[in-house]
């Protein structure tokens, strides 16, 4: 697809979904919009998709492995709480989000590059039962099991964005933005750096690609998109504790990766479509809907490895040639 | 001619087994050397030791009078070394254009620019020129990996020349390719340092590839130099020829 043609498609899809929750009947059209919680779900997608977009740069695009994604959105939610209670704007909230969990992921990633993959798996593991229990545990500033609660949502230029829709709004405004930003990095010559660390880092090393820098800054970025969801998420719930940012959360955010399509733009936000619509529609087999996903996981490693994305990709191609 | 390449001394072991032994050699600008000899003789070993892959026990290297000793490949192919693996290492979910692309693209502007820059890096010219030159133009926009043997090294080779090296290291070029496909190679090879004074050395089992190609040729084995000199005297050489026999 040409680079015209992908922003008018990515431009008509954002005017798509800022109508999906609006009430159209007024204008003649016989639409009646999303209920409050269907518009929560929808923001609560928006916000998985960008902590997606970070595991699947890190994971699908760079060839490294984390277990840490939920406890970075974690230290973006907890900072946001923290900041904007104090009584600070959500904007240096957000930005301060961002530049920590960059910042912690070079230091993070730095002593693991020397061995990569499976041990920066390890090195992520260990950060994110240490981050998990340090929002436990450290009441003074957390709130520990308690949590942190009424989470003001921020106004944006003057506009108040207590509404659920206009919050969801500037959600999807800036989660454009941030998908925009990724679609620029992977498109430029850094994505294809990126990809060649993830096809064959000896030759690309041999070609001049500084592999433990690209994946450095491969790394970093993903943990600040894991940051930055995060502080969406804290003013989008209001309310935060430690669960949502535990090692079961973090091997979800893998595993919306893998369900989507390691390594293609759009995987991210299919498999975080699946992760928070399939609980909501297997909600009357409570917990059973983990042993469905585990499933659609294993018939999707076995069969289609390429993901949802890589499947339909298949099919479109097949429908092409006949 | 001066020397692009110095190699002093070399010395390589892997526990009790001693690979490359004290291994010298220079390579004048422009030329092209041959490094031959027989398996297990030390090519390889000697080729990773040159180019950062490996760090010799002892000894040194220095490309353009400068000390590369132990330097990691991706610095010294900024500083105009190339090389080709003896496996194929292509990028194969990548196109030909981009593979070509991305050997060239850390060549050009700073890591920003190439960010904030055209998506080809304004490499776009020189893969074309590449994708004439190695006859691969057709091939352009199909994935490296889709490609037949003998097409992936053709690309392999020219991935070499995409970041204006001076100097390019290929181990073993010729391996698993057609006769038609070999010579097409070593043609384009030929041409490549006759127009624009690219020196090469080249590790090679194909004796015929390798005599044609080199203008100098450098006998290993057991992880000694034991001959040296064109082609043709290299061939009567009876240390050689008792070398290859003995193996």
């Amino acid at each position: 697809m040409s680079t015209r043609t992908s922003l008018l498609v990515g431009l008509a899809l954002l005017v798509l979904l800022a109508l999906v929750p609006v009430d159209l009947s007024d204008i003649g059209v016989p639409y009646p919009g999303l209920r409050r919680y269907g518009t929560y779900i929808l923001t609560l997608w928006l916000v998985t998709a960008i902590a997606a977009m970070g595991v699947n740069l890190i994971v699908g695009y760079a060839g490294q492995e984390t277990l840490a994604q939920a406890a970075f959105v974690g230290i973006g939610a907890y900072l946001t709480a923290i900041v904007t209670k104090a009584g600070m704007p959500f904007g240096v909230a957000f930005a301060a989000s961002g530049l920590l969990t960059f910042a912690i992921g070079i230091a993070l990633g730095f002593p693991a590059l020397r061995v990569q993959k499976h041990y920066l798996a390890f090195v992520t593991l260990a950060f994110s039962v240490l981050c998990w229990l340090v929002f436990r545990n450290e009441e003074w500033i957390t709130g520990g099991v308690m949590g942190i609660r009424d989470i003001e949502r921020p106004s944006f230029l003057g506009w108040p964005l207590r509404n659920h829709v206009r919050f969801y709004w500037f959600v999807l405004g800036i989660a454009s933005i941030m998908t925009f930003v990724l679609w620029w990095i992977v498109r430029s010559p850094w994505g294809r750096a990126f990809t060649a660390l993830r096809e064959n880092p000896l030759r690309a090393e041999s070609l001049g690609i500084d592999v433990r820098l690209y994946t450095l800054l491969a790394f970093a970025l993903g943990c600040a998109y894991g940051g930055m969801a995060g502080s969406l998420y804290a003013p989008l719930v209001e309310f935060i504790d430690p669960s949502p940012f535990a090692l079961g959360p973090s091997l979800l955010f893998m595993l919306m990766v893998v369900i989507g399509g390691s390594g293609t733009f759009l995987g991210p936000f299919v498999g975080a479509g699946i992760a928070v619509l399939l609980p909501e529609w297997l909600r009357a087999w409570e917990t059973w809907y983990l042993l469905i996903y585990a499933v659609l996981v294993m018939v999707m490693m076995a069969f289609f490895p390429g993901g949802m994305v890589g499947l339909a990709t298949r099919l479109l191609t097949r429908k092409a040639r006949l | 001619m001066t020397a692009l390449l110095e190699v002093r001394d070399i010395e390589k072991s892997f526990g009790g087994v001693q690979a490359v032994r004290g291994v010298s050699f220079d390579v004048r600008d422009g030329e092209i050397l041959g490094v031959i000899g027989p398996n297990g003789s030390g090519k390889s070993t000697l080729f990773n030791c040159i180019l950062g892959q490996l760090v010799p026990d002892r000894g040194s290297v220095r490309v353009n009078g400068r000390d590369v000793t132990g330097l990691r490949p991706s610095r010294l192919n900024r500083l105009g070394v190339s090389r080709t693996f003896q496996l194929l290492q292509v990028f194969p979910e990548l196109t030909v254009r981009e593979n070509l692309i991305l050997a060239g693209q850390e060549h050009r502007g700073s890591r920003l620019s190439r960010l904030f820059g055209p998506r080809d890096a304004g490499l776009g010219a020189e893969a074309d020129r590449m994708l004439d030159f190695f006859r691969l133009r057709r091939l352009e926009d199909e994935t490296a990996g889709s490609l037949s043997y003998g097409q992936q090294k053709l690309l392999d080779a020219a991935m070499a020349f995409m970041s204006g090296s001076r100097l390019v290291l290929l181990d073993e070029p010729a391996g698993g390719v057609n006769l038609t496909m070999l010579a097409d190679l070593r043609e384009r090879l030929e041409a490549i340092n006759r127009e624009t004074g690219v020196t090469f050395v080249v590790i090679e089992h194909n004796m015929e590839f390798v005599m044609a190609l080199c203008s100098r040729l450098i006998v290993l084995a057991e992880g000694r130099i034991i001959a040296e000199g064109a082609p043709a005297d290299v061939r009567r050489d009876p240390l050689v020829i008792e070398a290859y026999l003995g193996h």
